[in-house]
């Protein structure tokens, strides 16, 4: 009996906290849309990769060991239907009311706001269920102080140690699924299967853990300042890395696009953002907003599962 | 558009006349040296911008870059906060790289600041909302300058009868002139225009042309603004400065079909309204038009624009010939039975920049001693989507004749800030709305 009880509050608070850490679904207030969340668990990971594996460049290298804390990744890159709401800003006023209970409790209408684009960002390639592209990182940041505002929880952008554990699902090989190129038609668009387009999210498998479209469709912004040479200087085991960027230029992407050759896409491949993604604005300041030539760049949000503080959360919404 | 505050003219005939006259007499008046374009060499080329925006400021990034001796001498502009912010940011982009500095007294505010910036310069860039545009132009030309300036070319048809005017006298002085409609200066359009050149889709019989996003930009009222500086602010959504997104943006597409067809259109008939974006901010324009263009081939071309959220979005041109179809967007052309013919080869990390390319040829040909004439072809591209405006604005066909000789003038010869702007809200802040089957032209 006495066994029994303690077996049961064991129990009780063990469900507790599994219950806690739970896959989740997201309503965005205000509307029809909805965003699934991944549990993903904290634990160490071997980042980076071999300079055997087939297309390895060197800012890959060495490989190295890191420890990540447990977090949610949405299953999905964010698409223009919940994307174009924090341009248009008309579900504002839906946002959740104040509690002591949420993460965040922040003003919206001090949320900045993207500028609408005199170009058409989507090229005419859809926009329903279509991953939101072109964004710059200063808009992706904003986007999620805007949907953290919006729903009472902390979302960020992953850092890019978080988004390679995320997409590795435990593996160690080129691509989530193993190392045959093969097989990548099955998880990820890519340039030779996607009909030179981007395509509606979740059509493909996920990894292992449930994420849709690591692999490929669009290249999903990091927090991290791109530095080539980093992970040289990664000594002993690495808890939580995260570059904070010093300057615009350059940010890191990962899991690359439709527009991409397979190794591209790869679970280890960085890609640096670029002044040359503003190529085309025709107006000068160019936009903050707006990446007109980088068509093939999106955004993924995370929500850590410890919430750091107030000052600590502007800090991720500000770099 | 019966409104009282629109003026209008006595015929077109006297108005052909009247020009004529000043343009014969222009003529007469040895041309001065600096208006002849074949005798700059390797000298300095000064350059004024009117018009200080993001656009204007952006096409002054890329004269500085164009050509290594070119100095920024002048800026106007209604505001001076504009040229402040346009300069900064001028300065910014170049980084300490090119030294940009316009001297103080060179900065001109207010409606009439362009004559003493075009006065200064070699070379101008006419960058405010389009309605200024003619003015502007006949300002810059009678002056002998060479012109960047961006599309539309007018708001109204007398505007652009003024700008067909001027386009002679520049030919004939000499001037290069290149108009902002970029398509033309862009890799796969060329390409594209090659092919059907060559016939390799026989001829156009029918297109479809789209601009359809979300629309642009709201700039909305502040308290202690004066009724002329909330429309000049806001311009986007004012006829008389914008003339509608048919025309200020959709001009793009609309000037690729008469482009690829090689001709324009002879009638037009549309339909539209203001549906959804229709606030207190948006003004008077239109937030859909849908127009049938016929050509004299019998080509018809169908143009639709749409600034509505959360709708099909494309900007595209599309045409069909007897031999086969061509899509602009995926740059490909298909025969008949829906076959791929031709891919163009894109690459976006290799297109040249159309924006820079603009420039690029302009200063080359000003250093050449060449012409670049392309305003004939920016005005009839404006005056047909301001035709397409008529048309869904009064649910009627009209000709192109109707529109070319249509006294419809929407902006004032001379303003001030003291000046009542050409349309006026009711008590309530609305704007008078067009009607299909009642407004008339």
């Amino acid at each position: 009996m006495y066994f029994n009880l303690i077996t049961t509050i064991f129990f009780i608070l063990f469900s507790y906290n599994v219950l806690g850490q739970k896959n989740y679904t997201e309503k965005i207030p205000g509307s029809k849309e909805i965003l699934n969340f991944i549990f993903i668990k904290g634990g160490t990971f071997n980042m980076g990769s071999k300079k055997s594996e087939k297309g390895h460049f060197g800012d890959e290298g060495p490989i190295h060991e890191v420890k990540i804390s447990p977090f949610w990744m949405s299953e999905i890159e964010i698409p223009w239907d919940i994307y174009n709401y924090f341009m248009s800003r008309e579900i504002d006023n839906s946002q959740v009311k104040y509690t002591k209970g949420n993460e965040v409790n922040l003003e919206i209408d001090a949320v900045s706001s993207a500028t609408t684009p005199y170009v058409e960002m989507s090229f005419g390639m859809g926009v329903e269920n279509y991953p939101a592209i072109c964004m710059t990182q200063h808009a992706a940041i904003k986007f999620c102080e805007w949907l953290s505002a919006l729903t009472g929880k902390f979302y960020r952008l992953p850092t890019e140690a978080e988004w390679e554990y995320a997409c590795r699902a435990g593996t160690n090989s080129s691509y989530s699924f193993g190392d045959n190129v093969e097989d990548l038609d099955q998880y990820g668009w890519f340039k030779s299967n996607s009909n030179e387009s981007y395509n509606k999210v979740k059509q493909k498998s996920p990894n292992t853990w449930g994420l849709y479209d690591m692999h490929g469709n669009v290249s999903e912004w990091t927090l991290d300042q791109y530095i080539p040479t980093i992970y040289k200087t990664r000594k002993n085991l690495t808890i939580d890395p995260f570059e904070v960027p010093k300057k615009i230029y350059p940010k890191t992407v990962r899991g690359g696009s439709w527009m991409d050759n397979p190794s591209r896409l790869r679970s280890a491949s960085r890609r640096p953002s670029s002044k040359k993604w503003k190529k085309r604005d025709p107006q000068i300041p160019k936009s903050k907003w707006w990446h007109t030539d980088a068509p093939f760049v999106g955004i993924r949000v995370v929500r850590p599962l410890n919430t750091p503080n107030v000052e600590q959360q502007k800090k991720y919404w500000n770099n | 558009m019966k409104n009282k505050n629109l003026q209008s003219e006595k015929s077109r005939r006297s108005f052909i006349k009247k020009t004529s006259t000043i343009a014969s007499g222009l003529l007469a008046v040895p041309l001065s040296i600096e208006g002849m374009a074949n005798v700059y060499g390797n000298k300095k080329l000064k350059l004024s911008l009117i018009g200080c925006g993001g656009r204007g400021s952006g096409a002054t990034v890329q004269a500085l870059t164009a050509d290594e001796n070119v100095e920024l001498v002048a800026m106007a502009d209604a505001f001076r906060d504009r040229i402040d912010m346009s300069l900064k940011g001028i300065q910014e982009h170049f980084d300490g790289s090119k030294k940009i500095s316009v001297k103080e007294k060179n900065k001109f505010v207010g409606f009439d600041a362009y004559k003493k910036a075009i006065d200064l310069a070699d070379v101008v860039i006419l960058t405010t909302p389009p309605g200024f545009r003619p003015y502007h132009f006949e300002y810059a030309i009678n002056a002998n300058k060479h012109v960047f300036m961006e599309k539309p070319l007018a708001t109204d048809p007398v505007g652009i009868r003024k700008v067909l005017e001027m386009a002679k006298i520049a030919k004939e002085k000499k001037l290069n002139v290149v108009v902002g409609l970029q398509r033309h200066y862009e890799k796969k359009y060329i390409d594209l225009n090659n092919k059907i050149v060559k016939g390799e889709i026989g001829k156009i019989r029918s297109g479809q042309v789209y601009w359809n996003d979300g629309g642009v930009w709201v700039n909305k009222r502040k308290p202690n603004q004066s009724e002329l500086e909330y429309q000049m602010r806001n311009w986007y959504y004012f006829n008389w400065l914008c003339g509608d997104h048919i025309l200020e943006q959709h001009i793009h597409n609309i000037d690729v079909a008469n482009w690829f067809i090689g001709d324009y259109p002879v009638s037009a008939q549309g339909m539209g309204g203001r549906q959804v974006r229709n606030g207190i901010e948006h003004g008077e324009i239109f937030d859909h038009h849908f127009v049938e263009f016929t050509y004299a081939s019998g080509a018809v071309v169908s143009s639709q624009c749409r600034h509505q959220n959360g709708c099909m979005n494309r900007v595209d041109e599309v045409f069909q010939g007897t031999k086969g179809s061509i899509e602009v967007g995926k740059g490909i052309i298909t025969d008949l039975d829906g076959n791929l013919k031709y891919k163009y080869p894109y690459s976006l990390e290799n297109e040249p920049n159309p924006y820079q390319v603009e420039h690029d040829k302009l200063f080359a040909s000003i250093r050449n001693g060449g012409v670049i004439s392309d305003t004939e072809n920016g005005a009839k591209s404006t005056l047909t989507a301001i035709l397409g405006r008529m048309a869904t604005y009064s649910g009627k066909k009209l000709t192109m004749e109707d529109a070319l000789n249509s006294n419809l003038k929407l902006v004032p010869e001379e303003m001030t800030w003291n000046s009542t702007p050409p349309t006026l809200p009711d008590k309530e802040g609305r704007y008078k709305i067009p009607i299909p089957g009642k407004t008339k032209f």
